[in-house]
This record gives C-alpha cells, sequence and structure tokens, in this order.
C-alpha cells in the first residue's frame, strides 16, 4: 500500500532576461524563482490497482514518481510504501519496485539484450530459479524470442519498451512504475504494451502507477484516474465517471480548462 | 508472485567484474575502434618518455636524481594513474550521467551508487598507457641500480596501491562537485593529468612548500617522493615503505563529499 500524506517539493529556478549582459549581470547576482512542484499532495494506493497519473507537462506528475522511487527527498511530508519511507531506506525500497522511463533506455546499447537481463540479474541478485522463470514467462508473453539475443542498439522503439518492460519486471516488482511507456510507439506496439501490462496486473497483482499523455492509455489500463495541475491534485476518482461522457481526450481538455492549468 | 526475495546478495566484486565483462563484450563489437584508441594512448605518453630521454642527454641529474630515478619515478605514477584511470573513469564521465538521468536509474537500483557509477565506464583502451607504464616500470626499474630485496618490491606495491586510491579519490571529488555545479570541473584535471606530467619527478625537485602541499593536501608525496626516498637507498627506515597506505586516508573525505553531493542531489533533484 502507498500513502503519500501532504508531501510539498519546491525548486529554485534561476531566471534572467534576455542578451549577453543580462547573461553576465545573472553570473554576479542570481535571481531564483521558487517553484512549487508538489503543493501538498496526499492520497492512498491499495495493493494491485492501477492508477494513471495525468497533468499537463510540468504539473509535477515526474516528481512524485520521483518520490516514490526513492530518488529526490520531499520538503515536507510524508510518505510510507509498504512500510517504507522511499528516501531513507532506498536500496530496501528500490529492490521491491519496478521503473520505466520510456524516455530513457536501460538496456546496454551494444550488447544483446540477454546479456542486460543478466547483469540485472546480478544488480538484483536474483535467485537463479525465479530469474529463469521470470525471463521465461516474460518472453512468451511480450514475444521477445529472437529479440533477445539481438542488441539493443539494433531494436525499433516498439521492440525496445518490451524489453525494457521486461528487464523492468524481472526481480518480480510489487508495484510497477512507468512514466510514458507508449511515447512514440506505432499502434500496434502500443496495443501490445497495454495489453501486457492488464495482464501483468491481473495475474501477478502488481500495482501499477502510470503517467503518461496518452488517454488511450488511460482508458485502456487504468481503472483510477489522479489529475495533477500546478503541484496540487485536482481529482481522484474512477475512469468511469471521467470517460462516461464518450471522448476521453476532450473531457480532459475540458477539465484542463476547468481548473486552468 | 509475491514471493520473497531473501537470497544471498551477489557480491560487489562480482558485480563490477560482470559490468567489466559487459564493457568488454561491447567493446568487442568496435574492434578497430578500440585497437586504434589504445595505440593513440600509447603514442600520446610515449612522447614524455622521450622528453625525459632528451633532457637527461644534456642534464645527467636533475636535483640529484640520476636519469633512471627519475625514470622509475615517473613509471610509477604513470602506472597509479592508469590503473586509477581504468577503474574510476566513471566519475570523470559523470556530469553527462547526470544529465542523461542515468544516475536515477541508478537510484532505482538497490545498489551502492559508487558501485554502479564505477561500472558504468571502464576504459580498457587506457590498456595502451598501462602496457607502456609497465614497460617503462621494467626498464626503470633495471635500470635504476636499486638492489632489489622483497622489502622493496613490497614498496612499490603499497605505492601502486596508494596511488591507485589517490587518483580514484580525485576523480571522485570530481564527480562529487558535480553535484553542487551541474558541470565538471575542468582545473580538477590540473590534479590528476597535472600529477601524472609534474609526477614524473619526485616531488622535492620542486621546493619545499610544493612538497608540504602533495604533503598534507593531496597527499601525492606519500606514494611517491617518501617511499622513493626509501627505494633509492637515501633512508634505510623501513616505516617509509608503508606510508603509502596512509595515502588511502585520502579517501575517507572524498567518500564524506560524494555522500554529502548524493544528498544535496537527492533534495535538489537536478
Amino acid at each position: 500500500m502507498i500513502t503519500v500524506n501532504n508531501i510539498c517539493k519546491s525548486y529554485k529556478a534561476a531566471k534572467r532576461n534576455a542578451g549577453f549582459g543580462e547573461s553576465v549581470r545573472s553570473f554576479f547576482r542570481r535571481e531564483y524563482d521558487v517553484v512549487k512542484a508538489l503543493d501538498h499532495i496526499s492520497f492512498t494506493i491499495h495493493d494491485g490497482e492501477t492508477v494513471g497519473y495525468i497533468g499537463p507537462n510540468g504539473a509535477g506528475k515526474s516528481t512524485t514518481i520521483k518520490i516514490l522511487s526513492g530518488i529526490l527527498t520531499p520538503d515536507s511530508g510524508d510518505c510510507l510504501v509498504d512500510g517504507r519511507v522511499p528516501w531513507k531506506n532506498r536500496i530496501e525500497h528500490v529492490a521491491r519496485i519496478g521503473v520505466v522511463f520510456g524516455q530513457r533506455s536501460q538496456l546496454w546499447w551494444d550488447v544483446p539484450v540477454i546479456d542486460s537481463f543478466e547483469l540485472l540479474r546480478d544488480i538484483y541478485s536474483i535467485p537463479p530459479e525465479i530469474y529463469h522463470k521470470n525471463k521465461d514467462d516474460l518472453t512468451e508473453l511480450l514475444e521477445l524470442g529472437e529479440l533477445l539475443r539481438t542488441p539493443t542498439r539494433q531494436l525499433s522503439l516498439g521492440q525496445r519498451m518490451r524489453c525494457e518492460l521486461a528487464a523492468s519486471l524481472l526481480h518480480s516488482p510489487d508495484i510497477l512504475f512507468l512514466d510514458e511507456p507508449t511515447i512514440g510507439l506505432d499502434a500496434v506496439s502500443k496495443i501490445a504494451v497495454r495489453e501486457f501490462i492488464v495482464r501483468l496486473n491481473r495475474e501477478r497483482k502488481t500495482t501499477v502507477i502510470l503517467t503518461t499523455h496518452d488517454m488511450q492509455d488511460i482508458e485502456a489500463i487504468t481503472k483510477r484516474v489522479i489529475l495533477i495541475g500546478k503541484g496540487r491534485i485536482l481529482l481522484d476518482g474512477d475512469i468511469s465517471e471521467i470517460a462516461a461522457s464518450g471522448d476521453i481526450d476532450r473531457t480532459v481538455a475540458e477539465l484542463y480548462r476547468t481548473y486552468d492549468i | 508472485m509475491k514471493r520473497n526475495l531473501k537470497h544471498t546478495k551477489v557480491s560487489p566484486v562480482k558485480l563490477y567484474l560482470h559490468y567489466i565483462s559487459i564493457h568488454i563484450r561491447s567493446i568487442m563489437q568496435y574492434k578497430k575502434s578500440f585497437l586504434m584508441t589504445a595505440l593513440g594512448q600509447f603514442l600520446a605518453s610515449f612522447n614524455v618518455f622521450i622528453g625525459i630521454h632528451f633532457m637527461f642527454l644534456r642534464f645527467h641529474s636533475l636535483a640529484g636524481y640520476s636519469y633512471s630515478e627519475v625514470l622509475l619515478c615517473f613509471s610509477i605514477v604513470l602506472m597509479e594513474y592508469s590503473l586509477g584511470e581504468c577503474v574510476a573513469r566513471g566519475f570523470d564521465t559523470f556530469p553527462s550521467l547526470v544529465r542523461k538521468g542515468s544516475f536515477d536509474r541508478f537510484m532505482t537500483r538497490p545498489r551502492s551508487e559508487i558501485l554502479q557509477v564505477l561500472g558504468s565506464s571502464f576504459e580498457l583502451t587506457r590498456i595502451g598507457r598501462i602496457i607502456q607504464a609497465a614497460i617503462v616500470f621494467v626498464y626503470g626499474t633495471v635500470h635504476s641500480g636499486i638492489s632489489w630485496n622483497w622489502s622493496r618490491v613490497l614498496t612499490v606495491i603499497l605505492m601502486l596501491i596508494g596511488g591507485t586510491g589517490i587518483f580514484c579519490g580525485i576523480f571522485l571529488i570530481y564527480a562529487a562537485l558535480c553535484f553542487f555545479t551541474l558541470d565538471g570541473l575542468e582545473f580538477i584535471n590540473i590534479l590528476t593529468d597535472g600529477a601524472r606530467e609534474y609526477g614524473k619527478y619526485p616531488v622535492d625537485v620542486y621546493g619545499k612548500r610544493m612538497l608540504r602541499f602533495c604533503t598534507f593536501v593531496i597527499p601525492y608525496s606519500l606514494v611517491q617522493y617518501y617511499p622513493l626516498t626509501y627505494l633509492t637507498g637515501r633512508n634505510d627506515n623501513l616505516f617509509y615503505a608503508f606510508i603509502p597506505l596512509a595515502a588511502l586516508l585520502f579517501l575517507v573525505p572524498c567518500f564524506w563529499l560524494w555522500k554529502f553531493g548524493v544528498r544535496k542531489y537527492k533534495s535538489s533533484g537536478s
């Protein structure tokens, strides 16, 4: 279970006007804007839930994911993930979660995918029998087959994303964080990724937290949606309520306008 | 599927070797590039050797050191630097690891950050430099006129360990400072590349002040000047043979600075 309670996080962003003179001036006297990335965020996610975390660019989605995955320490507030404070028990915590960043690969570029998998086996100290079972299961579900023997650089984006998903699940995490997993994928790959995530949640009861701008991802995968804007949670409810009116893209755009985000 | 993953943890050494084996497998994909780089490295530092050679054609000793003694000193420092670079090069490319977001990825894995940074880059091409260092080293030891015994061999081994430690420490400082500046600080290269260049002469050649700096600030002289006096028989005190080990203490503040940097990274996130 994930409980987030009144988390706040702000950044200092340097600002200056255009021009060379201004740039020199800011070297000596820098002005900062304090940006509130997260402003008293609270929510609870139960085991086995699928949650879509949506909001416009810069709303605070990535910051939340980074805090939940132990990368960032919040300014205030508390958070417990299965009894662990992510930023305090980092190593213990991350052994039980999986993270997929759609924009960044975790596979080694020049060697066959299977080599990356074996390195991950050692990083996570996965027992051999579990490693083999997970690898075989994932290979079948994601139709990896020959891909495992191909160097990452020769994979298409869709093929690579399937391998990325498998790589994040080799250690059987309880929670999977997906940060824009379908970005840039073609229709066939998108559907394959979505169907796999749904199945993963159904069969393994893995909790899935997904950020995306693709509302069809949300519709296909998640049952619950949390909408964040300007660092605040604006809406937290069942997907059926939002999708009820038909076109989910329009409904969400409407929501963005209503909340002025 | 929620299994308890209680299982013997793969040891850091085994994991590091696994990283290296992947690097080697990656390099094998580009054979020509690897051979050319290694050759280039070899030639680049070979000209330093020639520099010393020509200087001693004119001057037969420098501040009381003979040609072969300087050569021995140079070869040891070069060896230390090459080993340090081979191991800790990941810290040298650290700014780009942070910018590309790879460091975020490291944080989501149940392993120490340092181990993962070390594993992220392995400069096999520096093998060229190590081979050259080894050749110069053999040449230097044979021509140094040193009567070798077990304690002197031990001294050299300790010098290599301590010196590699110092260079790793400086690479670590360099990486830690990136947490504060978000970019590489070229001035640190004075301490690494500079030490390699100037380290070919025993530190006391540069005067008392330099010797003091290299004893108490960045402890180069602990792996170079002091044990060298024992090695060349200027000093009989066996204590001097063990001085290089003290240089490893230098890693402690380096490690603190790194930890401090990681904490800052976690709170600022950029």
